[in-house]
């Protein structure tokens, strides 16, 4: 059993809620939807005409000459590691650059910037297209991006499992502090593909809801996890960054430390390229082994971000998954998909859900679903329409991811 | 045809978008390196930039020649005479 305690010492995001996450955990608890009808001129042209966009526009905090030289995936991951760093309390804390490592993930990269640069190429040739473009688009660039800002000298990764890259980035922490690589890790994820391109193919793969999009729908209805009515995801945008930190550093230094990461699990499906397994086997294992290499008793587990993102499938699946997992303890634990209000962020996903299932540690309050009007009768699990008290004492939280490729990642928080 | 004032003011304003120096520190006895901080990349996209601006073309062999603002102009007066 891993012997090196894990603990998170800073939040920081950027949410289709809220700019930061004071504001985005209020708009969580109060059940506030981020998802509007979009109103970029080429909507006219797509099916879905609806998505989660960030609350405040990275350009209102950003300054603008750094802004332009970052993808929009990268501004997220900036703004949201600025954040959790100064809540931290790392900056003058004369953290040794060598012992500072970075794992920010996203799940497509800098897509946005590759496009209009081939628009660029296409309208006025290949003299105009950016000689930025490249280092704006790789897929590591906002790892990058954080490791510059903070003199990052340990490892810097992006992970990248599609929907799970923001979970798996704060799983691949865990293990590069318990494998004594760094003392201290900015961890999260970040994704900005609200563009006609992704989106369009995501309509035409039948993975977004096209429901809300129609003149006077109502966008805020929309994603509805779990509810008979789901039909799909709807897209959103931002990023999160949290601190985990090895306790012992933590300490040291005097940090607040909101919860303790108690262990990962990492699984994939061999299923399927974009379906789930029906019988969410994969997640089951991730999800045991989260537990397991957390010494989790499974009775103590009380919440759960899940990943539900509103779609059909994987729903239910995620719900055989914890029951499989916590058996008859499932009945006591608190369900909540906060993409009902967020819209899905993809590779940023896992790591806005990680600051929502930290701060309902934090807290003792798990947060809505909300949408949820008509329960599908395929799911038996405990899911609260409203804000809902999480009990006193050693309890431990679940936050779960699954992407495209049949990844599957679990991570266990523990209350302190 | 632009006088070499109006073409430092268009430069200048060039150089403020892409790097962020304040436009009137482009003066041309400037060096875009040492005095403006204007990196690499940031060059290539000013001279970009310039290109579509001035409607002239300079060559990539040509950027490592103009290491001042006062360079760059005369190049461009150059290029459009």
């Amino acid at each position: 059993m891993p012997s090196t305690r894990v603990v998170v010492t800073g939040l920081g995001t950027t949410s289709p809620v809220g700019g930061d996450v004071a504001s985005t955990w209020q708009a969580m608890l109060s059940g506030t939807s981020g998802v509007r009808r979009l109103t970029d001129e080429w909507v006219d042209q797509l099916p879905v005409k609806i998505g989660g966009r960030v609350a405040v526009e990275p350009s209102e905090v950003l300054e603008r000459v750094k802004a332009r030289r970052l993808d929009r995936s990268s501004q997220f991951a900036m703004v949201a590691a600025a954040q959790a760093w100064a809540d931290a309390g790392l900056e003058g804390s004369g953290l040794e650059p060598e012992r500072l490592a970075v794992a920010v993930a996203s799940g497509i990269g800098g897509v946005t910037t590759l496009l209009a640069n081939y628009d660029t190429l296409l309208e006025k040739g290949a003299r105009r297209v950016s000689p930025l473009a490249v280092p704006m688009l790789m897929p590591n660039a906002p790892a990058a991006n954080v490791s510059l800002a903070y003199g990052a000298r340990a490892a810097v990764h992006a992970p990248t499992s599609a929907c799970a890259s923001g979970n798996e980035a704060i799983a691949m922490a865990i293990d590069l502090i318990r494998l004594g690589r760094a003392d201290v890790v900015l961890a999260g994820g970040t994704e900005a593909a609200i563009h006609p391109l992704p989106m369009a193919a995501f309509a035409n793969m039948m993975a977004l809801s096209k429901t809300g999009s129609e003149e006077g729908g109502d966008p805020t209805t929309v994603s509805r996890p779990w509810d008979t009515g789901r039909d799909g995801f709807v897209l959103g945008e931002g990023g999160a960054v949290l601190v985990l930190e090895s306790e012992e550093h933590a300490r040291a230094r005097g940090a607040t430390i909101y919860a303790e990461v108690r262990g990962a699990g990492i699984s994939n499906d061999a299923h399927d390229i974009a379906q789930p397994d029906p019988e969410g086997r994969g997640g089951t294992r991730a999800i045991k082994m989260a537990l397991r290499e957390g010494d989790v008793d499974p009775a103590t587990v009380v919440h759960v971000n899940a990943h539900a993102t509103s779609t059909p499938k994987g729903d239910i699946a995620e719900g055989l998954m914890l029951h499989a997992v916590l058996g008859e303890h499932v009945d006591r634990c608190v369900v909540t998909s906060t993409k009902s209000m967020t819209g899905h962020l993809l590779g940023g996903a896992g790591a806005l859900e990680a600051v929502a299932t930290v701060m309902a540690l934090h807290d003792r309050v798990s947060p809505p679903t909300i949408n949820l009007d008509d329960k599908d009768p395929a799911v038996d699990l405990d899911i609260p329409t409203s804000r809902r008290d999480l009990p006193n004492g050693d309890i431990v939280a679940l936050n779960n991811s699954f992407g495209f490729g049949g990844a599957n990642v679990a991570v266990a928080f523990g209350s302190v | 045809m632009a006088s070499t004032e109006e073409i430092r003011a268009d430069l200048a304003e060039i150089v403020n978008e892409v790097a962020g120096v304040d436009a009137d520190d482009v003066q041309l006895d400037k060096s875009f390196v040492d005095d403006l901080d204007v990196d690499s990349l940031s060059m290539v996209e000013v001279v970009v930039a310039a290109e579509e601006k001035f409607g002239v073309t300079i060559p990539d062999d040509e950027v490592k020649n103009l290491k001042t603002v006062g360079d760059a102009v005369a190049y461009i007066e150059r290029a459009q005479g």
